[in-house]
Formats: C-alpha cells, sequence, structure tokens
C-alpha cells in the first residue's frame, strides 16, 4: 500500500470535487446535442458569472487573455470571486483594482512580467482586503486543469516538493507505488467558470486557437461553465474543413460571445499586439488610487459596451496599427513599464 | 566599464552551452540566451513556459513567456503542459530563475516578505520557477545581491535549492542529479560544491574583492581555493548585447 508520506492540510485545497460527482455533473449540464450558443456579452456575464464564483480566465499572461469579459464583469460589479490567477495579469489585477475579486488562488500573479510589479493586487493584498488562499505553481496549476479533464482525483507529478509553495498547495505527497521514491499529488480543480478568449469559433462552441494553447484546451474541460469570446464566429462547414485545428469542442461550451479585439490592450497572437500606449495609461493610472478610479471610470463604467470602449481607445486607426506591429508591417514601439 | 545589468547578462550567457535546450524568463534571461545564440551557442534551443519552443524574435525581445514571438520563426508549438512535461521528462538542461531572496543552499524565495498569512510585500508567486527549479538539470540564478538578499532564513521557501544540504533534494522526491548550479550576481559567480552544496564563490568580476562579496552577503560566503578574476565583458558582447536591445527593454 502506499502509504502518505506527507499531508497538507486541505485548508489550502480548492476548487476540488469527487470525479463521480463530476462526471454526474457532466451528464446532467453538458450535452452532445448541438446548440446554438451565441448570446451578447452582457447575457453571457450575467448568465454565467456568479457572485462568489471560482473563475479562471484562458490565455496567459497578458496573451490572448479575455479582456472584454473582464470588463464586462466590472460593469455589472459581479463580486466576491475567487480567482485563479495562474500567470495571471492585467485581467485579474484589474478585477482586484474594481474590488470584485476576495480570495486567490496564486501561481503568478502581482506582477506583469518586464513592465514590474502590480501596484493594484499588491497593496489589496496587503491591506488584507483580498486574500490569498494558496500558493501553486504554473505547472502544477496546469496539471490541476489536466486531472480534471481527465476525470481523476489528482494527478502525479515531481515539481516543487521540499518547498513552502507545495505546503501551502492542496497538494499530498505519497510514496510512489512504482519507484518507491516520493511523490506529489496535485489535486483535480474544477473551476465554475472559465472564460477563454479565441481567435475564430462556430455559433455552437467550437473554437480555434492559433499558436500556444497555453492551458485552455485542459481548462475548457475542467470548467463547470465554460463562455468563450471569440474574435470572429466562422460558418460551421469551416471548422467541419479542419477539425485538426479545433482545440476546444462545442459539447464542453455553455456561451459563444463574437468580441472582435476582446482582448485588448493585449496581445492576440497572429492578429494584434499590445497596445503600449494604453498599457502606459493603465500603468500611470494604476501609480495612485485615485488613478486607478480615473481609468475604470473613463474606460469601463463609462462605456455601455465593448464597441464604446474601442472607440474610446482609438477606434479603427489604432486597432488597425496594432494588427500591422503583429504583422510586421509596422516597428514595435517602445514597450510600456511601470515609472 | 560595463554596468552591472551588463555584467550579469554577459556573466550568465557565457555558461550556456551550445545544442543544449534552456526555459528563459523574460528579461536578462531572455537577453543572456539570445547573446549566446549570436556568440557560442548558435544551437542553443529556447523553450518558453507559455508552450514556445525554439523561437527566433525578431523585432524586439518577446516581453511575455506566452507571446507569439516566443515561437516565430520557431520549432514546434505546444502548451504549458508540453513544455513542462518536457521539463519533467528530463529534456531541459538550464533553467534561468531569479528571486528576492536566496539562502546558502540556493533555495529561493519570490512569494512574500513577512508572514504569508500577513504579508508585508507581496511578491510575484512561484509563476514556473519552482517547475523549473525542480525539474530543468541544472538552474542558473540570476539576481542582484545585498544583504537582505543573501540570507540565511528565507520568508518563504518558493523554488527548492539543495534545500537543507547534500542529498536533500533526492531525499525529498525531487529527480537526481538536479539542482542549482551557478548563481550570478553583479559582483560575482557563485557553485554549490557536491561535499557541501553549500553557496560557494568561485569567480570575481575585475574590481571586486571577497571582502566586497561578504559585505553583500547576510551569511558567510565560502571562496573556492581556485577562485579567479573573470574578464569584463568585451566590447564585441556588448556591442551585440545593445544591439539585441535597442530600447534598453532590459538594460535600462
Amino acid at each position: 500500500m502506499s502509504q502518505i508520506t506527507e499531508e497538507k492540510k486541505d485548508a489550502y485545497l480548492y476548487g476540488w470535487a469527487d470525479p463521480d460527482a463530476i462526471r454526474a455533473y457532466r451528464r446532467r449540464y453538458k450535452s452532445a446535442e448541438k446548440k446554438e450558443k451565441l448570446v451578447t456579452l452582457k447575457q453571457a456575464i450575467e448568465q454565467g458569472v456568479k457572485p462568489g464564483d471560482y473563475i479562471v480566465f484562458g490565455g496567459m499572461g497578458s496573451v490572448r487573455t479575455p479582456m472584454a469579459a473582464v470588463y464586462e464583469i466590472i460593469r455589472q460589479g459581479i463580486g466576491n470571486l475567487t480567482v485563479g490567477a495562474k500567470g495571471s495579469q492585467h485581467d485579474w489585477n484589474l478585477l482586484t483594482a474594481a474590488g470584485l475579486i476576495s480570495r486567490a488562488e496564486v501561481a503568478y500573479g502581482f506582477g506583469d512580467e518586464i513592465r514590474g510589479l502590480s501596484r493594484p493586487a499588491r497593496t489589496a493584498v496587503e491591506n488584507g482586503r483580498l486574500s490569498v488562499i494558496s500558493e501553486t505553481t504554473n505547472a502544477a496549476f496546469q496539471w490541476r486543469f489536466t486531472a480534471a479533464m481527465k476525470g481523476l482525483s489528482f494527478y502525479p507529478t515531481r515539481t516543487a516538493i521540499g518547498t513552502d509553495t507545495l505546503h501551502y498547495s492542496g497538494s499530498k505527497q505519497i510514496q510512489d507505488p512504482f519507484t518507491g521514491k516520493p511523490i506529489e499529488l496535485i489535486p483535480a480543480c474544477y473551476p465554475d467558470v472559465v472564460i477563454l478568449h479565441v481567435q475564430r469559433a462556430d455559433k455552437y462552441g467550437n473554437c480555434q486557437i492559433d499558436g500556444n494553447m497555453t492551458e485552455d484546451f485542459e481548462l475548457a474541460h475542467a470548467a463547470k461553465r465554460v463562455i468563450i469570446t471569440t474574435e470572429k464566429i466562422i460558418p460551421e462547414e469551416e471548422i467541419n474543413r479542419r477539425p485538426d485545428a479545433t482545440k476546444i469542442p462545442y459539447f464542453v461550451v455553455d456561451a459563444v460571445v463574437e468580441v472582435p479585439y476582446g482582448s485588448h490592450p493585449n496581445q492576440v497572437p497572429y492578429l494584434y499586439s499590445f497596445d503600449e500606449q494604453h498599457w502606459q495609461e493603465w500603468l500611470d493610472a494604476s501609480l495612485t488610487d485615485e488613478g486607478v478610479e480615473e481609468y475604470l471610470n473613463q474606460y469601463i463604467f463609462g462605456t455601455e459596451d465593448h464597441y464604446e470602449y474601442l472607440e474610446k481607445i482609438g477606434g479603427l486607426r489604432i486597432l488597425r496599427q496594432l494588427e500591422h506591429i503583429e504583422n510586421g508591417i509596422e516597428n514595435y514601439p517602445k514597450v510600456a513599464k511601470r515609472r | 566599464m560595463a554596468t552591472d545589468t551588463e555584467r550579469m547578462i554577459v556573466a550568465s550567457s557565457r555558461l550556456l552551452e551550445n545544442n543544449k535546450s534552456v526555459f528563459v524568463g523574460t528579461g536578462m534571461p531572455m537577453l543572456a540566451a539570445s547573446l549566446a545564440q549570436r556568440l557560442h551557442a548558435p544551437g542553443l534551443l529556447t523553450v518558453y513556459e507559455g508552450g514556445g519552443v525554439g523561437g527566433q524574435p525578431e523585432g524586439r525581445l518577446p516581453i511575455q513567456v506566452s507571446e507569439s514571438l516566443t515561437f516565430k520563426n520557431g520549432i514546434i508549438v505546444g502548451s504549458m503542459d508540453y513544455v513542462m512535461s518536457l521539463a519533467q521528462a528530463g529534456y531541459i538542461e538550464y533553467g534561468f530563475l531569479g528571486g528576492a531572496e536566496i539562502d546558502p543552499y540556493g533555495n529561493l524565495n519570490t512569494t512574500v516578505i513577512g508572514s504569508w498569512e500577513k504579508p508585508k510585500v507581496r511578491l510575484p508567486g512561484s509563476g514556473g520557477g519552482a517547475d523549473i527549479a525542480s525539474l530543468c538539470w541544472r538552474t542558473i540564478i540570476l539576481m542582484r545581491q545585498d544583504k537582505r538578499k543573501f540570507t540565511p532564513k528565507l520568508n518563504f521557501l518558493t523554488s527548492p535549492g539543495y534545500l537543507n544540504g547534500p542529498g536533500a533534494r533526492e531525499r525529498s522526491g525531487l529527480p537526481s542529479d538536479t539542482g542549482p548550479y551557478r548563481v550570478v550576481t553583479q559582483l560575482g559567480i557563485y557553485g554549490f560544491p557536491e561535499e557541501t552544496r553549500r553557496l560557494t564563490l568561485l569567480q570575481l568580476y575585475e574590481g571586486i574583492t571577497v571582502e566586497d562579496v561578504q559585505a553583500n552577503s547576510g551569511f558567510e560566503i565560502e571562496v573556492h581555493p581556485d577562485a579567479y578574476t573573470i574578464p569584463d565583458p568585451t566590447e564585441e558582447e556588448l556591442c551585440k548585447i545593445h544591439s539585441l536591445d535597442p530600447d534598453g527593454i532590459v538594460l535600462v
């Protein structure tokens, strides 16, 4: 028998469920019937995101993240959220700045890579407005979703053993019954709601993603509810022509919204680059509480929907420029950094 | 005279061997890996956490480990699962890490200063740090050195070094023969000899003394009997890193 060699307190375990309970949930709520799932962004967020949900966003860092959905959550003021910050940057930082997140499981948060540390999320933790409920790593978060996708309660790995990170995660350590060596068991994670932004999808929710997948494949299959925002709705025939390019199938998806430039000011591989000027505006604004408030008022509360937001950030002229940068037609501008 | 940042980038780039694979993070590691590719290691295979493998970025350095430049002109593009599995399976030789604190055994803190429950300063967290430190063969730690950062006791152990001494990694279940390989700071280069697995001075930059090293550490640093002074970056190395980062994304 494999003995548990070091048991961590379940106090740090979030989003886990017995695989049989999840199988039953999927049998009841996920359907192989092809139904049209097109809704407006407003409807998708209203119907799909509930106060208190454990929410995880797709993409990684500030790349292919569903920013338009984040803005809409802020407009609707859906709060008390728990976020899985899996290499997360602008998406959860903005929600934290808006005061809508109370708890977070963190692999990476509080920073924007080269741009510097993120003040709103950091001060929220330091002031006690936001609690970090558990720590994990990038690979461990991925493998939490992998286990969930595979219908298992855990996934065995050899990462982060011997660290405080492991202690503050929901993992357990046992003796590997094959090698006899210690091994870490990473618990499955089933977020209440996952929002993913993709390049193309059809009205049923079949999604094609270009470039890196980050964790989206497993994440979409792990979630209880899946909201897709897509740059473009394409005909079903186009999906059927290239099923190998489809990374998320319709039967795991609950809602589909067409949201062009839905990741602005972030990057979507092959489509558009970061909006460095806008990023700099945010970084400067985020240095004070007043600045944050002004930013949110101007770009989010002050806009009716994403189309109005796109007008406000500079409209077609800026968006076309960002496409040109991503496609090598225009040069990269100066990278925005925290001053 | 080279700046501290230039010295650190050049010194760590010289450590990377040709035809090996390296996990690259944003900032100094990316510049170090790019410099190595241009000078002595054209066959260095770069791997990024977002899933990109072997990218040859053009136009500027990648500013995110998940952006499209990390797989531009690349070999394959996968997922977090794919690249982390590569590391766990033993395909990745080098990993690059930084930290807010390091202890004598090369353990790192990137999570919190103060208590975890009531943090004084909240840092980004592990990210891929603990994964890279656990799963790559040899990790290179790149960080500025001062008395507070080089500490006998971490506030939080985020990424495993040699834990508490020789054999501790293997005993706890981490893959064998892995661990910190070098620490590169603005003062010198350190290693972890097998007998002690404690941070030991191997090389000093020109103009730096052992006293400087000691004065900038919160714990006693052993000095390798064959420790020597390494030459400053050459004109060629400096020109190259500036041409790789003309806008000073990392250098300024």
